[in-house]
């Protein structure tokens, strides 16, 4: 540019604004958020999970009645002024109890997920730049998992380490630590597939062999540039395991194996709830509703995601 | 379809059958614990005795020798002693089995009767108010967690309508058509439960895969034939597309099993699901093993079928 003349200058500039004035440019996370606009239902569903989610987090500091309040007086009531959601059989605020439980729920979800991911990634780079030997290995691994009963291995588990760690970490911790590692222990295989797919397809092309003619290193490689090429399905595939791993934790505390009684999660208040049916239905819908809802919107807007990030999917 | 694609296919389950049961067992030999730890406390008893104890159910021996004394045992079908049913658990779990089997085999009929037209008419018209609807529908179908669905149809038609019986009895007296009327109104829910939750993550398969066939050149050839729409769709469309999903049907096992064990616990169905909740419940660690090898055994069986009905469907397959 040193050496050009003035003249020139003038008359390069304004062609880029007039290109820019008749086709708009994105930046790749405007442009998926333009995709992403497109799935309607994504849309509503991001308004309404971060409805719940700011509800969960900041519901507890202006309703502030205790989880465990016990009132025998006003026990298995319906909703009503005083408690918005009804009472449960011990006279619990409900509502108080659903929003301290939303934190627990949602907070294994993601745990978990990052999990699930974690392994995932970790798994299928090294089978995608491994290949040979240590792929095959790998694979046979995430098909074996794959074909393990998941549900049935999740309590097994559960079943013979929960009193180890809840005696070494405490009730809580312990049962949370237990269930993320093991909710996100069983899940990480279709990341580790799709991120090995990527990672056969990626590392064949020009920029990764320009990358690599101009001497980047291994880890260079995947960490700059085949790996945020690779983002895309992955965060698609995080997104639902948050869900799945909602539903997970929400079945072993409805089976009275997740967490215990004196932590509300929303399968645990189900689980209290089932045989009340008859006489307080609503202690059991509200709990239910809050894991469908959650449940539903996040699938819908990793729908959205799938649409906005990956590329195969994209149809215009 | 070849015999050898067939040893070949049964060859491919022997180890995933081996590395399951070393991860059952790797989770059972590391948990921690000890059988005789009882024992150790006991004043009673003087050390050399539980020596001699340890040493005889072969506690000590090397982890390797442990796991080949495990499963030889697993294999000849000794699979320990109930202590809460007072039984073998063998016994136990096949007097189970049936009523898993029928709840889930019937169930998975329901969701294919369900998905394979619902997938099929949003597959021929993609983008429609209909294709919109069936997916929006689908993905209710599967966010909704079948102890909410369980809980919400016998909040329905039990409590509210009073149609259904909510627990599943396997001792109704009586015999013919009335027994058989019974036997299945109080068969509905479960069914149902899992039905509807599998055909809902169906939908979306039977139409993706539609989807697929339906651009082929071979559909346009059958068109241009002048063949009817509705015949190009049921002879060359729907069976071309349903072949990816058998393997789909068969690979959500793991899926189906885990709501079984749900819907039993809600239902109070007696089949293996529940028998495995209550025996975690009273700590009777034989069963839960046994059972959940059963799981394990059972998934693997139906990968196999999977496979073997995907070569015999698409025989490309079996020559690759």
């Amino acid at each position: 540019m040193a050496g050009s003349t003035p003249a020139s200058l003038s008359a390069e500039t304004p062609a880029p604004v007039a290109a820019a004035r008749s086709t708009p440019r994105f930046s790749p996370a405007a442009d998926a958020w333009r995709r992403f606009r497109r799935h309607r239902l994504a849309v509503v569903s991001l308004g309404v999970l971060a409805t719940l989610i700011l509800a969960i987090l900041l519901g507890p500091l202006i309703w502030r009645v205790p989880i465990n309040e016990i009132d025998f007086a006003a026990k298995l009531q319906g909703p009503s002024l005083k408690h918005p959601l009804g009472t449960d059989d011990l006279g619990q605020d409900l509502l108080a109890r659903l929003l301290y439980g939303g934190r627990i729920s949602l907070a294994v979800g993601l745990a978990a997920m990052v999990v699930a991911v974690s392994v995932g990634v970790l798994v299928g780079a090294i089978a995608g730049m491994a290949s040979g030997r240590v792929d095959a290995a790998l694979m046979w691994l995430t098909d074996l998992f794959l074909s393990l009963p998941q549900l049935p291995l999740l309590l097994l588990v559960i079943y013979l380490f929960r009193d180890k760690l809840k005696g070494v970490m405490g009730a809580e911790g312990g049962t949370f630590l237990l269930i993320i590692l093991i909710i996100g222990g069983l899940r990480w295989m279709p990341v580790a597939r799709l991120v090995r797919a990527q990672f056969l397809s990626l590392r064949e092309k020009e920029f990764v062999e320009a990358a690599r003619a101009l001497g980047a290193s291994r880890s260079r490689l995947v960490v700059r540039h085949i790996l945020p090429n690779a983002l895309g399905p992955v965060i698609v595939a995080g997104t639902i395991d948050v869900a799945a791993a909602i539903l997970a934790e929400s079945t072993l505390s409805f089976l009275g194996l997740g967490f215990p009684p004196d932590i509300p999660t929303w399968g645990r208040v189900l689980f209290d709830a089932k045989d009340y049916l008859d006489i307080a239905p609503h202690w059991a819908l509200f709990p239910g509703a809050a894991i469908f809802l959650a449940v539903l919107t996040i699938n819908f807007i990793g729908d959205g995601l799938r649409d906005a990030l990956d590329p195969r999917r994209v149809i215009g | 379809m070849s015999r050898q694609y067939l040893i070949r296919r049964l060859l491919i389950a022997i180890p995933a059958l081996f590395g399951i049961s070393v991860v059952l067992f790797g989770v059972l030999a590391m948990a921690p614990g000890d059988p005789f730890e009882e024992l150790a406390t006991n004043p009673a008893v003087p050390p050399e005795v539980r020596q001699a104890l340890r040493a005889k159910f072969g506690l000590d021996d090397p982890i390797w020798q442990r796991y080949l004394h495990w499963l030889w045992a697993m294999l000849q079908g000794d699979w320990g002693f109930s202590f809460t049913s007072r039984m073998d658990v063998d016994t136990l779990i096949l007097q189970r089995l049936p009523t898993t089997l029928i709840v889930i085999g019937s169930s998975q009929i329901i969701a294919i009767i369900i998905a394979i037209p619902i997938g099929v008419l949003a597959a021929t018209k993609p983008y429609s108010v209909f294709d919109q609807i069936a997916n929006t529908i689908a993905f209710i179908g599967f966010s909704l967690p079948t102890f909410f669905t369980g809980l919400l149809l016998i909040l329905l038609f039990s409590i509210q309508l009073d149609w259904l019986p909510f627990v599943y009895r396997a001792d109704i007296p009586g015999s013919g058509l009335p027994w058989l009327w019974e036997h299945i109104k109080q068969s509905i829910m479960p069914v149902m439960v899992l039905g509807l939750f599998q055909g809902a993550s169906l939908v979306r398969y039977v139409r993706s895969a539609v989807l697929d066939v339906i651009k082929l050149d071979y559909v346009t050839t059958a068109r241009s034939k002048g063949i009817g729409e509705r015949k190009v769709i049921t002879k060359h469309v729907v069976r071309n597309a349903l072949i990816p999903v058998v393997t789909l049907v068969a690979l959500q096992m793991p899926i189906v099993f885990g709501g079984a064990i749900v819907t039993e616990q809600i239902f109070r169905v007696p089949g293996i699901g529940s028998l495995l909740i209550s025996a975690m419940l009273s700590n009777d660690t034989p069963v839960v093993m046994g059972v959940t090898f059963v799981f394990a055994c059972l998934v693997i069986l139906f990968n196999l079928i999977a496979d073997i009905l995907y070569g015999w469907l698409d025989p490309r397959i079996a020559f690759r």
